[in-house]
C-alpha cells in the first residue's frame, strides 16, 4: 500500500506524471497465485481439489515407480521377492530388443550412428543461429540417402533385410520419413487444392479426401497385400517403403488441410502486395504467403507430426514389430509373465517423452517467430 | 540496372526513356463487370508522364477498381489498357513488365508483416529486378530516410503506427523505381494525427515529378499537388478538370452535390 499512497500522495503538473511501477498487489508470485489460483470461490475449491488429487496420486506413483522398484533381477519371481513395486528389470534385460528389434547384433553400430547423424540433421533444421547454417542444411538435405545406405547396408555394408527392423528404430525411422516428406507434399496439397487451375484443383481435392476418407490400417493393409499386384510380377517392392509411402501420403492429406487453414488466413492484401511488386507465383507463395501461413499452422502442423509419430505402432497390424509390438511379444516370455504394467509405462513414457519435446519446440518456434503484430 | 535511383528527385523516369510520345497510361473505350454487376463503364483516360491525377467520388463509384485495373490486380473484360507502351493483356509477361514500373500504396498498408521494415523494402528490387542484396539495402535506407524513418528499419511492420506503416510502404514502392505510382485511399485508414505525415510524404513525391494517379477524399492534397482531378460516380468518369475549375466551377449535378457534401463541415 506504501506505493499506491506515493504514488496519490505526489501531485505532478498535467503533461508531466511519470510511468510509475505497478504496486506489489499486482505483481509477484503471491499477486500470481491470489489471482490464478484463488480468484474466486469456484477456482479456490478447483485449486484445492486439484491438490488433493495429487496428493493422492504423486507418492503412491513414486512409490512404485522408483520406491519400491527392483532394477535388476533375473526373472518376475525374483523382482517380487526383492520389492512390491515395479520390476524394470524385465524391460532392463530386454533393452537392447526394445531398441534394435531384431537387427543384427553385430551391425547395431549403424543404428547408433544414423541415430547420431540425425541429431546432427536436425539441429539446423530446428534452430536457425547456428554457424554455416546454409552448409550444414546440405547435409540435412543428404542424410534421409546416408542413413538409407547405414540402416539397409550394401556398397560395402553387409545387406540388413528390412523385416529385421524393430523396436524403438522402426518407430523413428518411420516418423521421421513421414513427417519430413509429409510436409512439403502437403504443402504441394494445400497450394494445389486453392489453384487456378482445375485439373490440379480437382487432383488435390480428390486425393486429400480419399486420404482422409479411409483408415490407416485399410492403407497399410492395401500397403502390404494389394500393392503387389500393381507392380510388375517379380519386382521386389519393399514392404517397408510401401508402409512408408502410405504413412507419408496418409499425413499429407491431414497436412494439406491444416496448411489450407492457414493460407485462407492470409488477407487477401498481402497477395495483392506481393503481386503488385511483380513476384511470380512461386516467388509470392515462397516469400509471402507460406511463411506466414506456416506459422499460424504450426499448432496442427505439429498435431499432425505427434499423430502420426504415435500412428507408427499401427505397422503391427502387417507383422512388423514396433516398441509396442517388441512389449507385447515379450509379455508371452514364461519367466517374465504378467509384467504388461512395466511394459506399457515403458512404451507410454517413451512416447511421451518425444511427443512432448515435439510440442516445447513448436511453442519455441511460435514465440520466435512472433513479430509484434 | 545501372542508373540506380537513390533520390527521389530522380525517381522520376527521364522524358528520353518513355516510349513514344509521353502518354504513359492509355485507357480506351474500357468496361469492367463483377459477375453481373457492370463496375466500369466506359472509361478513357490518358495520363501524361508526370501528370498527378486525383480520382474522387463516392463510395462504390469504381475509382479503386480502376486504379486497380492499371496494374491488373482486377481484370478488364473490354476496351484497351495501355501502361508504358504495354498492353494489358491477358499476357504473363506483359503483366509482369508492368508491374515492375508501376508502384502500388494500398489503403491498409499491405506491407509483410513476418519482414522487417527494411526486408520489406528490399525484397522487390531483390527478387523481381535482380538487385544485389547489398545494394538493394542501401537504395532501401536512402528511401527510408527520404520518408523520415530509417531508425524503424529493423523493426517489424507490427511495431510502427499507421502513418509510419504507409511511409514505408510508399519507401517500398519507390525501392522499385517505378515510373507510375498509383494510391489506393492512403490515407483512409489512419487516424487523423498520421495522415498529414503520409500527405506530406506524397506531396514531396508528387514535388519529384512522379507520375502519380491517387484514389484519395482528401481535398486538400489534390488543390495542392493535382495536375487534374476526376470525378467517377456509378463506374463512369462523370467530370475531370484541373482542380480549381474543378472545386470553383463544377459542371455537372452530381459532381456539386459531391463537393458540397465532402466539404460541407
Amino acid at each position: 500500500m506504501s506505493q499506491a499512497t506515493m504514488s496519490s500522495g505526489q501531485t505532478y503538473k498535467p503533461g508531466e506524471h511519470p510511468s510509475l511501477p505497478p504496486p506489489s498487489s499486482v505483481k509477484g508470485p503471491i499477486a500470481w497465485a491470489k489471482e490464478n489460483l484463488f480468484g474466486s470461490i469456484t477456482n479456490t475449491l478447483l485449486t484445492l481439489l486439484a491438490l488433493y488429487f495429487l496428493y493422492k496420486i504423486i507418492p503412491a506413483l513414486a512409490q512404485w515407480m522408483y520406491v519400491d522398484a527392483v532394477f535388476t533381477g533375473e526373472s518376475r519371481n525374483d523382482c517380487r521377492a526383492q520389492a512390491p513395486g515395479a520390476c524394470w528389470a524385465f524391460i532392463g534385460s530386454r533393452l537392447k530388443l526394445f531398441i534394435y528389434g531384431f537387427y543384427p547384433e553385430p551391425e547395431r553400430w549403424r543404428v547408433n550412428l544414423s541415430a547420431v547423424l540425425l541429431i546432427l540433421a536436425l539441429i539446423p533444421v530446428l534452430f536457425d543461429n547456428v554457424p554455416h547454417r546454409g552448409k550444414a542444411l546440405i547435409y540435412s538435405c543428404v542424410y534421409p540417402l546416408i542413413a538409407a545406405w547405414l540402416l539397409v547396408g550394401g556398397f560395402g555394408l553387409t545387406r540388413v533385410p528390412t523385416d529385421q527392423f524393430g523396436g524403438l528404430m522402426l518407430n523413428v525411422v518411420i516418423g521421421v520419413t513421414g513427417i519430413v516428406f509429409s510436409l512439403p507434399i502437403g504443402i504441394c496439397l494445400a497450394l494445389g487444392r486453392r489453384s487456378n487451375l482445375p485439373i490440379i484443383r480437382i487432383l488435390s481435392v480428390s486425393f486429400i479426401e480419399f486420404i482422409r476418407g479411409v483408415p490407416l490400417i485399410t492403407l497399410l493393409f492395401v500397403a502390404a497385400v494389394m500393392l503387389s499386384y500393381f507392380v510388375p510380377p517379380g519386382t521386389n517392392f519393399d514392404l517397408l517403403v510401401r508402409m512408408l509411402i502410405m504413412v507419408t501420403l496418409f499425413a499429407s492429406g491431414y497436412m494439406a488441410e491444416v496448411i489450407r487453414g492457414g493460407l485462407q488466413a492470409i488477407p487477401r492484401g498481402q497477395y495483392e502486395a506481393a503481386d503488385a511488386m511483380g513476384l511470380k507465383y512461386w516467388q509470392s507463395m515462397r516469400l509471402i504467403v507460406l511463411p506466414q501461413a506456416l506459422k499460424i499452422s504450426i499448432p496442427g502442423i505439429v498435431n499432425t507430426f505427434i499423430g502420426l509419430y504415435k500412428d507408427t505402432t499401427l505397422v503391427i497390424v502387417i507383422g512388423r514389430l514396433d516398441i509396442l509390438g517388441i512389449g507385447n511379444s515379450s509379455l508371452a516370455d514364461s519367466k517374465w509373465q504378467g509384467l504388461s504394467t512395466e511394459v506399457y509405462v515403458f512404451v507410454a513414457v517413451f512416447f511421451f517423452i518425444s511427443c512432448f519435446l515435439m510440442s516445447r519446440y513448436s511453442l519455441y518456434l511460435e514465440k520466435k517467430l512472433h513479430s509484434g503484430h | 540496372m545501372s542508373e540506380q535511383v537513390h533520390d527521389l528527385s530522380q525517381a522520376a523516369p527521364s522524358l528520353l526513356s518513355s516510349k513514344g510520345d509521353d502518354d504513359i497510361i492509355q485507357i480506351n473505350a474500357m468496361h469492367k463487370w463483377y459477375g453481373d454487376f457492370h463496375v466500369l463503364k466506359n472509361i478513357n483516360l490518358t495520363v501524361k508522364s508526370k501528370e498527378r491525377i486525383v480520382i474522387c467520388g463516392p463510395s462504390g463509384s469504381g475509382k479503386s477498381t480502376l486504379i486497380r485495373c492499371i496494374n491488373r490486380l482486377e481484370e478488364h473484360q473490354q476496351g484497351d489498357i495501355i501502361v508504358d507502351g504495354i498492353e494489358l493483356t491477358n499476357d504473363l509477361k506483359n503483366i509482369d513488365l508492368i508491374r515492375r514500373e508501376v508502384g502500388m500504396v494500398f489503403q491498409h498498408f499491405n506491407l509483410f508483416p513476418h519482414l522487417t521494415v527494411l526486408e520489406n523494402c528490399t525484397l522487390g528490387p531483390i527478387w523481381v529486378r535482380q538487385t544485389p542484396k547489398k545494394l538493394a539495402e542501401e537504395t532501401a535506407m536512402k528511401f527510408l530516410e527520404k520518408v523520415k524513418i530509417p531508425e524503424q528499419a529493423l523493426k517489424f511492420p507490427g511495431q510502427l503506427s499507421g502513418g509510419q506503416q504507409q511511409r514505408v510502404a510508399i519507401a517500398r514502392s519507390l525501392c522499385m523505381n517505378p515510373k507510375i505510382m498509383l494510391f489506393d485511399e492512403p490515407t483512409s485508414a489512419l487516424d487523423p494525427e498520421m495522415i498529414k505525415e503520409v500527405l506530406d510524404t506524397m506531396i514531396e513525391l508528387a514535388e519529384t515529378g512522379m507520375t502519380m494517379l491517387c484514389v484519395t477524399h482528401e481535398m486538400g492534397f489534390a488543390k495542392t499537388v493535382a495536375d487534374r482531378v476526376i470525378f467517377m460516380d456509378g463506374g463512369e468518369i462523370i467530370e475531370e478538370n484541373v482542380p480549381d475549375d474543378f472545386f470553383d466551377n463544377p459542371q455537372h449535378e452530381r459532381t456539386k452535390l459531391f463537393l458540397s457534401q465532402i466539404l460541407a463541415h
